[in-house]
This record gives C-alpha cells, structure tokens and sequence, in this order.
C-alpha cells in the first residue's frame, strides 16, 4: 500500500530530495562557482523527468486515499511544466553569469517551486493543493527579489509576497468554509456532496477560492501585481514566471473546478467567463501604453491568460482540451519571446526600453525575423501557432453556447494585436536611434530561432499535442 | 452557549480585519505583515471550529498544515523586508514606489 503510493509520487520525491542534496552539496563545496553546472544538472533532470512521466506514465492511480492523483491530465501539465523549466533554466544562465546574479540557491530555488507546481497539478485534496501551491509561491517570492542590492527587485519581491500571501488567505479561507460545508478536504467527497445540492457556504468556498486562484493566474480584476512583479524582477525570473507558474496555475483551477466542483458547472463556468473578459480587455487596453517590453510581456500574459481561462469557462472537455493546447503554444512563444529579451543590451548594460528595438532588422536581420515571428503568433496572426490556440479557444466557447465571450475575445485579439505589430514596426520601419545589442549564448539562440521555426511550422498539425490534450481533458471531464 | 456560528463570526471578522489592514494601512510594512497573519489564523479557528462541529480530525491536522507554511511565509517575508529596508533604508509602504504603471 505504502509502497504503490511512494511509488507513484517518485517523481516529486526525487526532485525534492535533489534539490537538498544540492543545496547541501552548493554549500559545502565551492558554492558559486557550481551555478553553472548545477544549472545545466538541473534542467537536464528536469528534462528526464519529463519524459519519464510522458512516456511511462499510464492510467489513472491515485496515492495516500486520494490525496494525490495521478492521471493523463496531471501527466500532460507536469511534462509542459518541467520542459518549460528546463528551457528557462538553460537561456537564463548566461544572463545570470554576466550579471552577477549566479548564485547557485537559483537553480535550487527554481527546482523547489517546481516540486510544488507538479503538487498543485496532482492534488486531489484541499490539503494537498494547498501545501504544493505554497511550495511554489514561497519559492516564487524569494527569487522575485533575488537581486539583493536592487531597489527594484527588493521591491518587487516585496509586492509579490504581500499580494500573494493574501490571495493564499483568500483561497484557504474558501478551502475552509468548503471543508466545514461539505465535511471533507477530499475533492471527491466535495463532488459527491454537491450531487445532494449545494449549501451557499460551498458556493462561498467556490468564489474565494476561484478569486485566490485568479491572483495566481494573474487575471483581471487580481491583476495588479503583474506589472510591477515583471517588470522588476531579473529577467530571467520574469522569464519563468510568465512559463510553468502560469501552467500549473491553470492546471490547478481546472482541476478544482471539473474535480471538486464539477456537479455545479453552471456556478462557476459565469464567474470565469467573467474573468476572462475582463482579463483579455484589461491585458489587451493597458499594454498599449507600455514602454518597457517587460511591462509589456506582463500585459500580454494577462491577456493570454483571459483566453486560456475563457476555454476553460466552457466547462466542457473540449474546453479543457483547448485550455491545455493554449497553454503549451502560450509557453512555448514566451519562451522564445524571453530569450530575445534577456539578451537585449547597449553598452553591455541591458535595456528593456521598446525604443531601443528601432531598426534591428537592419543590424540583426536573422533576430529581427525570429521576432516577428513570434509576435506575429503571440497576436494570433495566422497560419502562426499562436492563431490555433486562440481559434480551439474561441471554438470551446461558442460549441458551449458562449457566443458573446467568443466575440469579445475576437476583440480583444484585435486591439491587442497593436501592441505587438507596434514592436514589429519599430523593428522594420522605426527612426534611426541609438542602436541595441543583442548578445546571445548559443542556448538562447536556438530557443529564440528554433521557437519561430516551431511556431510556422507547428501550424501542420501542432506537433501532436492536440491529441494528448484530448486524453488529458478527457480524464479530467467527466 | 458558544455555537459553531459564533466562532465563525469572528473568524469572519478579523478576516475582513486583515483585508482591511493591507490596503487601507499606508505606514508601515510591518503592519502588512501582521495583517496577513491575521488572515492565516482566522482561517484557523474556522477550520478548528468546523472540525469540532464536525467531530472530524482532518480540520486540525490542515490547521497544523497552515500554521507551518504562515510561519515559513512570515520567515520569507521578513527577510525580503530586510532585503528591502538595506537597499531603500525605509519601510514605509508609500516609499514602495519605483515602478508605477
């Protein structure tokens, strides 16, 4: 019994006690100077991992009586979120070196946080998500003010920390009033507990769970910390707060919604929809005025993720599915998107001003390209990548009788596409300025350029992953 | 006689206490810090009080879950503070203005 369960959260256990063993190791031995090899250890378990829960993962088997699920749905969310770390891991180091900022608790820190997101994907019990979501979130703060001697990155780390220790109140006080009105943590039994109606004190629960979960999502109205969070943390650590976090954010609110609160998809599927609109106009509206390309990328994902949120206000397994796909393709272009940014730099000093973009083609025609590309897909232009996502999204909607979310969002895409044909435009046809160095590690060259390359040639059939999202949705939706 | 729904009015109220406390106080980080606090423990004395009502452990053993994690979060938040009083020499929250947008 206790051997089957431990069994199958390997995977967690392996990389909790790698990242101790590291830190001890990182501390007894020669500390910094191992940043760089520890990084690179890292992802590349990162990068097993995945594949062993990719290819060996079957069925569906829960652990320690429900506590921890694991399913085709969890499988599908942990390999996007080990991948997506592994990558940002990789074209983060050389930011991280040439900055000063190698310190080897990064690695550590970024392997912790992930450890609670493959938790928080898996929980099938209250407790449970909510020990791996705040594995995640502690883990998130620290490196979000990881540049000690920054006022911006002190600043940040603090913003973050105090707005998210407060969406965490709000989703536990939820977590209790569910508790003590259906009796149980266990999402199963809170499942079965609605199939005999609904209490108001579980529809309470719902709402303050659904707005603490929105935070971590950052979307609108819980949006106001992402700006500022992006914009002053390093890089690199904004690099991966735009990839995995957001994946198993996700991953947990459609887990809570379809495996808690599934008998009432009536209740929350409005609450959603709602997020969603207000996310996608929010994300799309406020970027317009942004000059600082990190702001920016944290008004983009707002927006992205009230189109991912709007498959999932569906409520139907295509919606889930769609969610899933959006969510790969949406951190797949952020990934390409963010090795671009990190090597942005004048005088070996880096910017993160969009001005500086003006006439890159002429220097960089190759980069500039890459760049396009990918703006291009995060607007949704088709035939790029990015435009499938939106379209699956679009389509869970309408098929679910959602029409009005569905054109608002058509919307939204087309006032957001400004912002991102604007930085195109700087890019081809701006003035003569002070020009911008891009210098690039060769880690961060192949993510950029072979990101683009996926995101034009992906359009053939999405490299596959649509029918492991059916799978995933499936075992989720019943 | 003490029921289930007093204890649940007052967890209630100093959780609105703690909302309250982070944004209408413009002073001190500390006070944030203590607000949230506030939170994690009204949290505590529902789910003390609905596994009491219940008759039912799992409510106490997810108390002891979140009074391990608020203390671990009170560790992180300090030592941000710290981070930030070093680089700013101030904690007042109005002085937590370098990116505005």
């Amino acid at each position: 019994m206790t051997g089957t369960d431990f069994n199958i959260v390997l995977p967690e256990v392996l990389l909790a006690v790698y990242a101790m063993a590291a830190l001890l190791f990182g501390v007894y031995t020669g500390k910094d100077k191992l940043t760089g090899a520890l990084t690179w250890a890292t992802a590349a378990l990162f990068v097993v991992l995945a594949f062993w829960i990719g290819v060996n993962g079957e069925g569906e088997r829960t652990a320690f009586g429900g506590l921890f699920n694991d399913d085709p749905f969890a499988r599908y969310a942990k390999v996007t979120i080990l991948l997506s770390a592994a990558a940002v891991l990789v074209i983060s180091l050389d930011y991280l070196v040439r900055r000063g900022l190698a310190r080897f608790e990064y690695p550590i820190l970024i392997t912790l946080s992930v450890v609670g997101m493959m938790m928080m994907v898996s929980a099938g019990d209250l407790m449970a998500l909510y020990v791996g979501l705040e594995l995640q979130s502690l883990a998130l703060y620290v490196v979000a003010s990881f540049r000690r001697d920054s006022a911006k990155s002190t600043e940040a780390g603090l913003k973050y920390f105090v707005l998210g220790s407060m969406s965490s109140g709000l989703l536990l006080y939820g977590a209790s009033l569910t508790y003590g009105y259906a009796g149980t943590t266990l999402f199963s039994g809170i499942l079965s507990t609605l199939h005999h109606g609904a209490p108001l004190g579980l529809l309470f629960g719902l709402v303050f769970m659904l707005s603490g979960l929105a935070f971590k999502v950052s979307a609108a109205p819980f949006h106001m910390w992402t700006p500022d969070v992006y914009e002053g943390s390093p890089t690199p650590v904004t690099a991966f707060f735009a990839t995995a976090p957001k994946v198993a954010a996700m991953g947990l609110f459609a887990r809570l919604a379809h495996d808690a609160f599934g008998a009432i998809p009536g209740d929350w599927s409005q609450v959603i929809a709602v997020l969603a609109v207000l996310s996608m106009f929010i994300g799309a509206i406020a970027a317009i005025g942004q000059r600082d390309i990190k702001r920016l990328m944290a008004y983009s994902s707002i927006a992205h993720m009230g189109y991912a949120l709007m498959g999932l206000a569906a409520g139907t397994a295509l919606g889930v599915q769609s969610m899933l796909v959006y969510m790969a393709i949406y951190v797949t272009m952020n990934i390409g998107t963010f090795a671009f940014i990190l090597s942005m730099e004048r005088d070996g000093q880096p910017v993160s001003d969009i001005a500086s973009l003006n006439m890159f083609s002429k220097r960089e025609p190759l980069k500039a390209l890459a760049l396009l590309v990918l703006m291009f897909s995060l607007a949704g232009v088709p035939p790029m990548v990015g435009f499938f996502g939106k379209f699956y999204v679009l389509k869970a909607a309408l098929d679910a009788g959602l029409g009005w979310l569905a054109i608002a969002g058509a919307v939204a895409s087309v006032i957001g596409a400004f912002y991102y044909l604007r930085i195109v435009y700087f890019m081809y046809f701006g003035q003569e300025s002070e020009g911008l160095e891009s210098r690039m590690s060769p880690a961060q060259w192949v993510a950029l350029v072979g990101v683009a390359v996926i995101m034009v040639l992906g359009a053939v059939n999405l490299l596959g992953i649509d029918p492991a999202a059916a799978v995933a949705a499936e075992a989720l939706v019943r | 006689m003490v029921g289930l729904e007093h204890y649940l009015t007052v967890a209630a109220a100093l959780f609105v206490i703690g909302i309250f406390g982070i944004f209408l106080n413009r002073k001190n980080v500390i006070v944030i810090l203590m607000s949230i606090e506030l939170m994690l423990l009204s949290v505590n004395i529902n789910l003390v009080a609905f596994s009491s009502f219940l008759g039912d452990l799992v409510g106490q053993v997810f108390t002891m879950f979140v009074l391990t994690v608020a203390a671990a979060e009170a560790a992180i938040g300090l030592a941000i503070l710290v981070s930030f009083f070093r680089t700013r020499g101030t904690i007042d929250v109005e002085d937590a203005n370098v990116m505005k947008g």
